[in-house]
């Protein structure tokens, strides 16, 4: 029989044994459905919500006009507290603003000294800290301005400067959230579906018995990376066009089938890394270990998080050995910048090389391990 | 059956009809009797009859359903009894060593087990002593149970079941898997033992007929029904049989019995040209230092049964491994058909069946799906594939069951499944590795005769290991196995005239003592057991610091012999925490950008300067025009583009309003924001210094100032901010997913049954695990805070002392969090996924990482207030760079308490102190 049949075979087999784990099914279904949703609502902007207080020694009409400009969605309702809740309120990180609008705010202002307000930020909150602080200076400046010109419009500045978000004009984080889960998904899916289930078949013997027959290491490891890997990419597919697309609305600008096509890629290496994983390890113990050391940077360096050029060189360029660095860049490409074939080709590259390298090294490994099983 | 009316007090056990159902199943059904004080009882019968069942019942580790079950003079059903006779009643059960811990050693495991009787210092030691000497296991007192022969670890299991002076013994198939001298020795232990303590109750187990034939009365058992008790006389006399063997045949319910045939065995005719199948020469094994096989030698002739006979662990299974082409040799060489047996040898395989132990199907596939997937990987042509199935179904006695899985089918069944298994490419050569283990008389006979047709008209060869004196006896040939070695190899007559023995038994038994060596040497020299004291200790029924302490030790132990382990937990979280301090970072910098210059003056150029003179741009080569805009910014090429129009220069010198547009890439609506403000301020800037060029003043473009004060983090780094968020994330994910396999490896392995019969309770149990791991958790917390003052340069401004109490409160929830996970999931998968999915998730993006909790929404925000990492996180900044201690964090200690008593309570409720 062709080595071909005895790899589908194999793969069927593991598709029923993954169809009888009811636990595993629910737990796949949660992260691809009602865990994306979830991720995706979290933060609805950037700039959400943002805890701000104020402290108002003018009591002036204009200070309240100031108070007045910050609402939902971008702020919370400021509170008005005293100056003696300044340390306070921060220290506990009930706010992350607190604006301290002076006395005799507005008479200063009017007889053109140039008053200025004291803005305190948390600035340990890096990202709301940094946007907000920005928001919050306009903010006052455009109401202080139309203050003074009572209500007209202002001149225009002697050059105007036009800014436009493209891919996303509005900076709208839930579509963000909602593509980058699907990816941290599929890696953590297929590391755990592949490894553990190689580690459970050890210790329960089956592996040994499928050896004594004429299947070989290679044809063990391809029977498994086709079956869960189809599992992962199915899933998220449906995730992607049911919870993202349907349910979120999140337009997708690129070709579906294309970013897919990279998806496989990915899959292809992290299950061969699932493998590896699971061969090294000694024990179900040792892997969850291992597993946690492993994912963790694949997450979180890989620019799903936070943006890679903003990285130290050194990690930017280990990060490209990880098959997600290059999902990542791809998935952005193609899913927001609506990129084609000519743009992403070379990640897709990147994925094959990785993929095929980590398969190798894994065959390598499987092959050592299983022919020298106590 | 009705049970003799017997007073209740002079019962050990008494079942009144009893039923008890696994789903469809009917596991015991409406089972009656009464087992008297003092004696020992055998209840003998096949697996899966229901012998298990009912011991889970009577020690109490499996709910009654149905019936009363009482033991020592009380309702096992009723708690309180339950509590109070547990720390009579010792139970052993079925499996080699399934209630050891394989990695701690002899006397590791015996003090666990003395501890969970909340015996002291002294008691335990003197007991442990005299227990070992009196076992002979004395010189083997330092050496880890999984490395201990199958005689061994039975008698280690004995050993561990009476270190508390029992007075109901409960035996689960003892010596199955044993070989017939450590069996011997285990029987003459059992004796010895009663003799001292002769007001103990046995009550054994066996699959073994011969041992069956010592023990007081007997208990037939026979798909979960009682089908005979009495002495083994009177079950003789009743039936009128030889052997008790016979007379549980005779006892059987008619249909089963009329498909029983004594097995024939027709002799082999040797025709002159013999044909090697099988050849050995000097095969040995080496595992690290340990020889597992050594220099082994035999051949064996086609058409040959070949019996292999040897305790577990004495290398039986290791050799049929060898010959199979899983293992490779040490030294020596193996041939089969006359080829050198290769690990790869993909032709050789299919003139191979075999069948390991335990019998390797796959339980999610019906047997037409078994058969038929076996026959497609061996390589069988897909047109002979069906009426190779149905042949095998016909000539094994499967067609009834075709559609059915195997788990639902009797142990008999599946065996001949099994075999048809590794039978369906018509193999030259089976292999079987202990076929018969568990399986009953009946289908014992019908799966030797199969064999024996098999070989006597299909010349196949057939190479068996087995335990059953009775099936040795219809080989050829055997040979028998010990440490490594192969004692003697001869015909089965050959083999008892050669020692001049009665029986094979005998025989084996002699050669056993004569090679046995230091192994069993203690057994010959009984120590006298010290009678125990009179009067037991009674149990503390309330929380046992010692109870708990016995859990703790032990898996401290297994978390010390398993280095690899502790070690990546350690230097895991400093390689993450090194990874991720560095590697996150929310500044955003060197955003690549590119101008798309339609003027080209000098005014325009200068616009560029502007930003690529700052750290936070990196200037690009031009913009060609708007397909490369387009092209580079679709990329993730450039993060800006900026377009001067045609006329700037002019057009600003004429006073004309002029404008610059700016695109930047919106797919990090984080990272988008934070150019936008960049380049605003840059515009204005810009602005700025050119005014101030032309007109030699500068101007205000806003009547009011905004004075921004960064608090505790003045430069805006992302390290000062992130490098402490980042101790709660790391001190979250490693001891959770340490203790997440905690409890669910126990129920995977079995052991979780030490929980069940002992009186050790849910919550010294659960905290008695949790601790190593918040030990371990602090060594992390120290670690990690080193890692973060000395290397990253972040000083701790605020409490170390508050922060380190925190810390360790936060490690009791975080353990606790995993323990959930572990009492909640039945596989470790499923843990392992489980815990991924609950921390991995909630502590990245809702804990406040990198949004604070307060701006979150919806399902997230719930999550983030209710998750302990968030309060932490809190703390751990607080204390860190915001210079607080205890008066100003206080509050935010309270959800980490509230946390572990709610976690702690939910362990409690989801984890049973008995099955069903």
């Amino acid at each position: 029989m062709s080595s071909f049949a005895t790899i589908a075979r194999l793969g069927v087999k593991e598709l029923r044994s993954l169809a009888s784990d009811r636990i595993m099914l629910v737990l796949i279904l949660y992260v691809f459905s009602l865990g994306i949703y979830v991720a995706a609502t979290v933060m609805p902007e950037t700039l959400h919500n943002a805890p701000i207080a104020i402290i108002d020694e003018d009591a002036s009409p204009l200070s309240a006009r100031i108070a007045s400009a910050f609402y939902p969605p971008h702020f919370q309702r400021p509170e008005m507290i005293s100056l003696a809740r300044l340390d306070p309120g921060l220290d506990e990180g009930t706010y992350t603003f607190i604006l301290d609008i002076p006395p005799d705010f507005q008479s200063d202002l009017l007889a053109g000294r140039r008053p200025s307000v004291q803005l305190n930020v948390d600035a340990n909150r890096v990202s709301q800290a940094f946007t907000g602080s920005a928001y919050i200076q306009a903010m006052v400046v455009q109401e202080v301005t139309t203050f003074l010109r009572r209500d007209r419009p202002a001149p225009p500045a002697p050059v105007d400067l036009v800014l436009r978000a493209r891919y996303n004009p509005t900076l709208t984080e839930s579509w963000f959230g909602a593509v980058m889960e699907i990816i941290n998904n599929v890696t953590m899916l297929s590391i755990i579906l592949t490894g553990a289930a190689l580690i459970r078949e050890r210790e329960r013997g089956t592996i040994e018995h499928l050896l004594a027959m004429p299947v070989s290491p290679f044809e063990i490891m391809a029977a498994k990376i086709w079956s869960m890997g189809l599992v992962v990419l199915l899933a998220a597919s449906c995730s992607l066009l049911i919870m993202a697309r349907g349910v979120l609305g999140i337009p997708i600008a690129g070709s579906i089938p294309l970013f897919l096509f990279g998806a496989a890629l990915n899959i292809f290496a992290t299950t061969a890394l699932g493998i590896l994983i699971g061969t090294i390890a000694r024990s179900m113990q040792q892997f969850g270990i291992v597993m946690i050391l492993i994912l963790i940077p694949l997450q979180v360096l890989s620019g799903g998080l936070t943006a890679r050029d903003s990285m130290p060189e050194l990690v930017q360029d280990l990060m490209m050995l990880a098959p997600t660095t290059h999902f990542v860049i791809l998935a952005q490409s193609i899913l927001y910048r609506g990129a084609g074939f000519d743009v992403v080709w070379s990640q897709l590259l990147g994925l094959f090389v990785i993929g095929a390298g980590f398969f190798s090294v894994t065959l390598w490994y499987f092959r050592k391990a299983m022919t020298n099983m106590a | 059956m009705t049970p003799p009316a017997i007073a209740a007090e002079a019962m050990a056990i008494r079942l009144v009809e009893v039923s008890l159902r696994y789903g469809k199943n009917l596991a015991l059904d409406r089972v009656s009797l009464a087992l008297p004080l003092g004696r020992i009882t055998g209840l003998i019968g096949p697996d899966g009859v229901g012998k298990s069942t009912l011991f889970n019942l009577v020690v109490g580790a499996r709910a009654v359903q149905d019936g009363q079950v009482e033991v020592l003079g009380g309702d096992i059903a009723d708690p309180r009894h339950r509590i109070a006779i547990c720390p009579r009643i010792a139970f052993m059960p079925q499996g080699l060593g399934r209630n050891l811990y394989a990695t701690l050693s002899v006397v590791e495991n015996m003090d666990f087990f003395a501890r969970l009787f909340g015996q002291d210092r002294a008691e335990r030691e003197s007991r442990i002593d005299d227990l070992l000497a009196s076992t002979g296991l004395l010189p083997f007192r330092d050496r880890p149970a999984g490395k201990l022969s199958g005689g061994m670890k039975q008698k280690l299991g004995l050993c561990c079941a009476l270190i508390h002076d029992p007075d109901l013994l409960i035996l689960d198939e003892p010596t199955t898997g044993v070989d017939p001298l450590s069996r011997v020795q285990f029987w003459d232990l059992v004796e010895r033992i009663r003799a001292v303590r002769p007001g103990m109750s046995v009550v054994v187990a066996t699959a073994y007929m011969e041992e069956a034939e010592r023990f007081d009365s007997l208990v037939a058992i026979n798909a979960g029904r009682v089908i005979a008790t009495g002495t083994p006389q009177e079950l003789l006399d009743r039936t009128g049989a030889a052997t008790l063997e016979d007379a549980f045949i005779a006892l059987m319910p008619e249909e089963q019995r009329r498909r029983h045939h004594a097995v024939m065995i027709q002799p082999r005719t040797v025709d002159s040209t013999v044909e090697v199948v099988i050849e050995a020469k000097g095969l040995t094994v080496r595992f690290g230092d340990f020889t597992a096989v050594d220099q082994v030698d035999f051949r064996i002739e086609r058409g040959e049964i070949f019996g292999f006979l040897g305790s577990n662990g004495c290398g039986k299974t290791t050799t049929m491994k060898l010959l199979t082409g899983l293992l490779s040799a040490s030294a020596g060489e193996a041939r089969l058909f006359g080829r050198r047996v290769a690990t790869v040898d993909m032709a050789m395989r299919r003139r191979v069946g075999y069948m390991t132990q335990g019998f390797s199907l796959y339980s999610e596939l019906t047997v037409a799906q078994n058969l038929t997937l076996h026959a497609q990987l061996f390589g069988v042509s897909a047109a002979e594939v069906p009426g190779r199935v149905a042949e095998m179904a016909d000539r094994f006695e499967l067609a009834a069951e075709i559609e059915s899985l195997p788990d639902t089918l009797p142990l008999g069944v599946r065996q001949r499944l099994s075999l048809a298994v590794a039978m369906v490419h018509k193999p030259e050569l089976l292999i079987l590795d202990e076929p018969t283990s568990g399986v009953d008389p009946i289908a014992r006979d019908m799966f030797w005769q199969m064999m024996v047709d098999l070989s006597r008209n299909d010349l196949v060869t057939i190479f068996i290991s087995t335990h059953f004196m009775n099936e040795a006896e219809r080989c050829d040939r055997i040979s028998l196995m010990h440490a490594g070695r192969v004692l003697v190899c001869d015909s089965p007559a050959g083999v008892i005239a050669g020692r001049g023995a009665a029986s094979l038994e005998e025989a084996f038994i002699d050669y056993l003592t004569e090679a046995g060596g230091a192994e069993t040497s203690g057994a010959k020299a009984p120590v006298e057991i010290v009678p125990p004291p009179a009067t037991p200790a009674p149990v503390w029924r309330g929380f046992s610091p010692r109870r708990m302490w016995s859990y703790t030790r032990r898996e401290g132990l297994e978390l010390r012999r398993d280095p690899i382990r502790g070690t990546l937990a350690l230097f895991g979280t400093v390689i993450l925490m090194l990874i991720m301090g560095y590697g996150i970072s929310l500044d955003v910098e060197n955003i690549r950008f590119a101008v798309l210059d339609h003027d080209g003056t000098s005014l325009s150029r200068d616009y560029a300067t502007t930003l690529s003179g700052s750290r936070y741009f990196s200037e690009q080569p031009p913009i060609a025009d708007y397909a490369d805009l387009d092209r580079r910014m679709a990329s993730g090429e450039l993060g800006l583009a900026i377009e001067i129009p045609p006329g700037f220069g002019r057009d600003i010198d004429r006073g004309m309003p002029v404008e610059v547009a700016a695109w930047f890439d919106g797919a990090m609506p984080q990272r988008g924001e934070t150019i936008q403000s960049y380049v605003r301020a840059m515009h204005v800037s810009w602005l700025s210094e050119t005014a101030l060029r032309r007109s030699g003043t500068r101007p205000f473009f806003s009547p009011v100032e905004v004075e921004i004060r960064f608090r505790y983090n003045p430069e805006i780094v992302s390290i000062v901010a992130m490098v402490p968020a980042l101790i709660p994330i790391l001190l979250l994910m490693i001891p959770a997913m340490l203790t997440s396999l905690s409890v669910v490896r126990e129920k995977e392995l079995g052991s979780i049954v030490n929980l069940y019969v002992t009186p050790v309770t849910r919550a010294e149990f659960l905290i008695g695990k949790q601790i190593p791991y918040v030990l371990l958790g602090m060594v992390n917390f120290v670690l990690l805070t080193l890692l973060v003052t000395v290397v990253f340069g972040v000083q701790l401004t605020g409490s170390l002392a508050f922060l380190t109490v925190a810390a360790f409160l936060f490690i009791l929830s975080a353990t606790a969090i995993g323990l959930v996970m572990s009492t909640f999931m039945r596989s470790q998968i499923a843990a392992i996924f489980g815990t991924t999915i609950g921390t991995i998730v909630p502590a990245i993006q809702y804990a406040g990482l990198i949004n604070p909790v307060s701006s979150l929404e919806g399902g997230g925000a719930i999550i983030g207030r209710i998750f302990p990492a968030t309060y932490f996180l809190i703390i751990s900044r607080g204390t860190f760079s915001k210079a607080l201690g205890f008066v100003e964090l206080w509050p935010s200690l309270l959800p980490i308490v509230a946390s572990i008593v709610v976690l702690m309570t939910l362990c409690i409720l989801l984890l049973k102190k008995q099955e069903g």
